[in-house]
């Protein structure tokens, strides 16, 4: 089967990798470059563990053809961490018990963090809506939008 | 067969591979073929894509706005001119689906999927198509009329007027979960008046048939009279002529049917 | 917030509690929220390979050919996998216990009799050419009649599901097509009662829907062995099934689980392992069998639906004499955990009050559905949906408040369950009470006195001469208890409201020596065994 090269920024670092025809990020992110993060949970676009961010924004990687990111950015939960640091929103999941299974969190996580970049003092119904596309069959959902408000409050002390 | 993608910069020739290869399918978004692929669709070998930027511009400056195939809802909802439209794009998807889901996928999709279609059809939108014959135009309702046949063809936009008032177009979509989620039923309707009468009254319903569909009875209903209790009432009882909703994991037929003519007589009334 | 009621049964407690009421971080916080969890699916092993499953589209039909000549040509393919393959094709996930027949095959060789039965596993290069070869099988099937109803899979005539349960029911002991549950006499209860209401209840099946599909990889590791990582909720349940399916010693295996996306109960019953280690075996190469989502979702075994008939029998001063029970579980068309979850059903009967006459039939019904599993409390959560129905339509019968209905029909410690069993640390009094101050429920000062160290016990601890089937022990099973329970109160001397005269007091029971484990109540035989 001919392959597709692709070279794209992955988590702030050059990558190239070789992919099948039709192959969707999520995949290519797990299978070949070993960035486990993105969860697989519908590969239809309803479940949201899959959310990772292509030049900043929100994308389901499940949906996203992997050639479509060339030369583009992509960003996972791997790169919230500033080094061993949490970031505010990790940090704030952690203190308000923002996870039980766990397989939500990679998607939640990446979904605030695409809404705290472009709106870092959200409102409750807006932090509803950014999560709206992210489904957990854990928690009931109060507190991650908890640990998101907290996390937008506290943040500037954090950074 | 594995996948062959093959990408172009010009939307003519994704149009002319497109209508030549067999078992192609145009990727725009990726909502609709990436999911396809994933579930395991072996009917789909060859995957058209155009980088094509016309395909992603809009014009908003005249009277007659112009949506390209490629423009996304979040880029709809970005959009001051298209304030009208953003209860309509943000009612689609979470936000990742907003920032890839596209206007002219979405005429593509299957009940109970197709909300913007369903603004569209309302807004008596006109479809540029570009097939294996040229491109031209098509009004809204004889390509969903055709949909099926369709998708060796590539949408380059939809266009239509801008309604005449802040009231003239109105949107609904009744989901289980909010804001996103597949549509108990969608319903669009554009009533302009004149005169105290209602004029040019487009109603489109969408979960209630195989495509998004006028509900004509209930247009007929309203047309030329004043907006009122009475006329209302006519428009409702009227509503399901022409629907064939289906049964499926949000909604039954029957309760679709139930419940269209509730939310139709909200819409009119202009209830939260 | 969480608020202890200390006061509440304080004598009791030894009261220093450390860790409850403490926000206290799960130790596997850190990995979620830094995506380094482990999950089943989050290991990259070399030279993978992928098992996809040709699923029946039929509820009820024979297989009479399966031609896979084009699919094993198909670009990609390592192997096919067919029933014949399975060296112990037919199993049934208790019988690790003993319990049960084997009744359901791993790959479906003669009938198939649910949609989405496995009838073929393919194992490819890749996802996309392990589809294109399934698109290629072609099965010639025998469509046969199809039987959904739980009452109607037990009519005479109706379609046989599962051949190894003809009458469409589990058999519990060898005999019975039903678990039976008799304490007293429920027919003379309703002749005397004021009132009698008979009510039907219906659940649904109910999806566990986890974010995380079912799924596994099995790899051949050193020394002859395989390592499978799985979702599995069962770990060692499920390293034991495969070491049966596929008969060799269970040492063969390492099974890694851990951190489950969500279970819920959905991921007990073994549902890849046993075909992604054959696989594994097969071709010499690391497997992956998971789950899309739409197979979770219907082929994913669900809470199965339950049928149940409640009929009451209450006086006109609140107190149920009577409650008589029919329920039908649907176990779709394999037995799994559902014949287990009759027999904790029916332990539960009549709910948390002591009712002095009851009497069960539950039945595990197959059918031709999706085989059912467990789901939170499966086996009493249905039945408890419906009784809590059923009281608050006997207390607007009888025109008592809900609650206080409730706090009068209550079991308390000292009391004899309809299974025979005493009831010791009872605490649905306090539990009511404390619910209705915090709802603002106003409660009459007699029901907020009630306890339930009070007023259980003497008479109510009797078991009544009871009308049975069969033959019944004359006497209570030996009690056990433990150094946490209660210690059981003395005979009571005022018993809860009776308006009629009070029946000779019978001797309390004598308190039972603690039990040293030598005689054993076994929760899924209901006898004694060591």
């Amino acid at each position: 089967m001919a392959k597709t090269a692709l070279q794209f920024r992955h988590n702030g670092r050059e990558v190239a990798v070789f992919v099948d025809g039709g192959v969707n990020l999520l995949t290519t992110l797990r299978d070949l470059i070993g960035d486990m993060t993105p969860k697989f949970g519908c590969g239809q676009g309803g479940c949201g563990a899959c959310t990772v961010l292509i030049d900043g924004d929100a994308h389901l990687s499940c949906l996203t053809l992997a050639e479509s990111v060339e030369g583009r950015s992509v960003e996972t939960l791997d790169s919230l961490k500033d080094g061993p640091n949490l970031h505010p929103l990790q940090r704030a999941f952690m203190e308000h018990f923002a996870a039980q299974c766990g397989y939500c969190t990679p998607g939640m996580l990446m979904a605030a963090k695409a809404l705290l970049d472009h709106n870092p003092q959200p409102s409750r119904d807006e932090v509803v809506n950014a999560i709206s596309g992210n489904i957990c069959r854990c928690t009931g959902y109060e507190p991650i939008i908890n640990a998101v408000l907290a996390a937008a409050s506290g943040g500037r002390a954090h950074a | 067969m594995p996948v062959t993608v093959k990408t172009f910069a010009a939307s003519a020739d994704a149009a002319a591979a497109l209508s030549s290869e067999r078992d192609a399918r145009y990727l725009g978004g990726g909502t609709l073929v990436m999911r396809a692929l994933n579930e395991g669709d072996v009917a789909i070998s060859t995957v058209v894509r155009a980088t094509d930027r016309a395909l992603t511009q809009f014009d908003v400056t005249s009277s007659r706005i112009t949506l390209g195939a490629g423009v996304t809802f979040a880029r709809i909802l970005a959009e001051r001119e298209l304030g009208f439209l953003h209860p309509v794009a943000g009612s689609i998807g979470g936000p990742a689906v907003r920032n890839m889901g596209t206007v002219g996928g979405n005429l593509f999709a299957p009940a109970p999927f197709g909300d913007f279609t369903v603004a569209l059809l309302a807004l008596d939108a006109t479809v540029a198509v570009q097939g294996g014959y040229g491109a031209r135009d098509m009004p809204i309702e004889e390509f969903l009329a055709g949909r099926a046949r369709m998708a060796s063809s590539l949408v380059l936009s939809a266009s239509f007027q801008r309604p005449a008032g802040a009231e003239a177009f109105r949107y609904r979509k009744i989901a289980r979960i909010k804001p996103k989620g597949g549509s108990v039923v969608t319903l669009a309707a554009h009533v302009a008046s004149s005169g105290g009468r209602a004029i040019g009254v487009r109603i489109a319903l969408g979960a209630m048939a195989v495509t998004a569909v006028r509900a004509k009875g209930a247009e007929r209903a309203l047309e030329g009279r004043a907006l009122d209790a009475a006329s209302i009432e006519a428009a409702v009882a009227a509503v399901t002529e022409g629907t064939s909703p289906a049964d499926d994991s949000l909604a039954s037929a029957w309760y679709r049917r139930e419940v269209v003519g509730v939310h139709l007589r909200r819409l009119l009334n202009g209830q939260p | 917030m969480l608020e202890l009621r200390k006061d509440i049964f304080a004598d009791e407690r030894d009261d220093n509690l450390k860790e409850i009421g403490k926000g206290t971080q799960r130790q596997d916080m850190l990995g979620h929220v830094t995506g380094t969890s482990s999950y089943f699916n989050d290991h990259q092993l070399q030279g993978m390979l992928h098992l996809k499953v040709l699923r029946s589209p039929h509820a009820h039909a024979r297989i009479r050919r399966i031609d896979s000549a084009e699919a094993e040509r198909s670009p990609g393919v390592r192997r096919i996998i067919r029933g014949a393959d399975v060296p112990r094709n037919l199993n049934t996930l208790l019988s690790l216990i003993n319990f049960g027949k084997d009744d359901e095959p791993t790959l479906a060789f003669d009938k198939v009799r649910y949609k989405g039965e496995p009838v073929l596993a393919i194992v490819a290069d890749s996802p996309r050419e392990a589809f294109e070869a399934i698109a290629k099988v072609r099965v010639d099937y025998e469509p046969l009649p199809t039987v959904f109803d739980v009452e109607e899979a037990l009519k005479a005539g109706a379609p046989v599901v599962n051949e190894t349960y003809p009458k469409n029911t589990f058999t519990y002991h060898d005999i019975y097509d039903h678990q039976k549950l008799r304490f007293g006499d429920v027919e003379r209860a309703f002749a005397g009662a004021d009132h009698v209401l008979e009510q039907q209840y219906q659940m649904s099946p109910i999806e566990h829907a986890p974010t995380e599909t079912n799924g596994s990889i099995a790899a051949p590791d050193t020394n002859g062995r395989y390592v499978v990582y799985t979702s599995t909720q069962a770990l060692f349940f499920s390293l034991d099934t495969c070491a049966k399916i596929l008969d060799v010693p269970s040492n063969t295996f390492h099974f890694i689980g851990g951190t489950v996306g969500g279970g819920f109960g959905g991921k007990v019953d073994t549902l890849t392992e046993p075909l992604a280690i054959l696989g594994a075996m097969l071709t010499g190469r690391p497997v992956r069998y998971i789950f899309g989502r739409e197979e979770e979702m219907q082929f994913g075994p669900p809470r199965g639906a339950e049928r149940i008939y409640l009929k009451d029998g209450v006086m006109r001063d609140g107190r149920i004499a009577a409650r008589k029970v029919r329920a039908y579980f649907d176990s779709g068309a394999y037995t799994r955990l559902s014949s287990y979850a009759v027999v904790k059903c029916v332990a539960h009967l009549p709910g948390p009050y002591t009712i002095p006459n009851v009497y069960g039939d539950v039945y595990c019904v197959f059918t031709n559905r999706t085989p059912a599993t467990a789901m939170r409390g499966f086996g009493v959560t249905a039945m408890d949906f419906a009784i809590e129905c059923q009281m608050d339509k006997l207390a607007h019968l009888v025109g008592m408040d809900p609650m206080e209905f409730r706090l009068l029909n209550a079991y308390r410690d000292g009391d004899m369950k309809a299974h025979r069993r005493e009831a010791k640390n009872t605490a649905l009094i306090e539990c009511v009470q404390v619910a209705a101050e915090k709802a603002k429920w106003p409660l009459r000062e007699e029901f907020r006195q009630m306890s339930s160290r009070k007023d259980g016990g003497g008479t109510r601890a009797a078991i009544p001469a009871t009308a049975t089937d069969g033959q019944a022990p004359a006497r209570a099973a030996a009690q056990q208890r433990t150094s946490y329970d209660r210690l059981p109160q003395p005979a009571a001397q005022a018993q809860p409201p009776q308006p009629t005269s009070p029946a000779p007091a019978a001797p309390a029971p004598a308190p039972q020596p603690p039990s040293h484990g030598a005689m054993r109540f076994s929760s899924v035989f209901g006898s004694r065994r060591r």
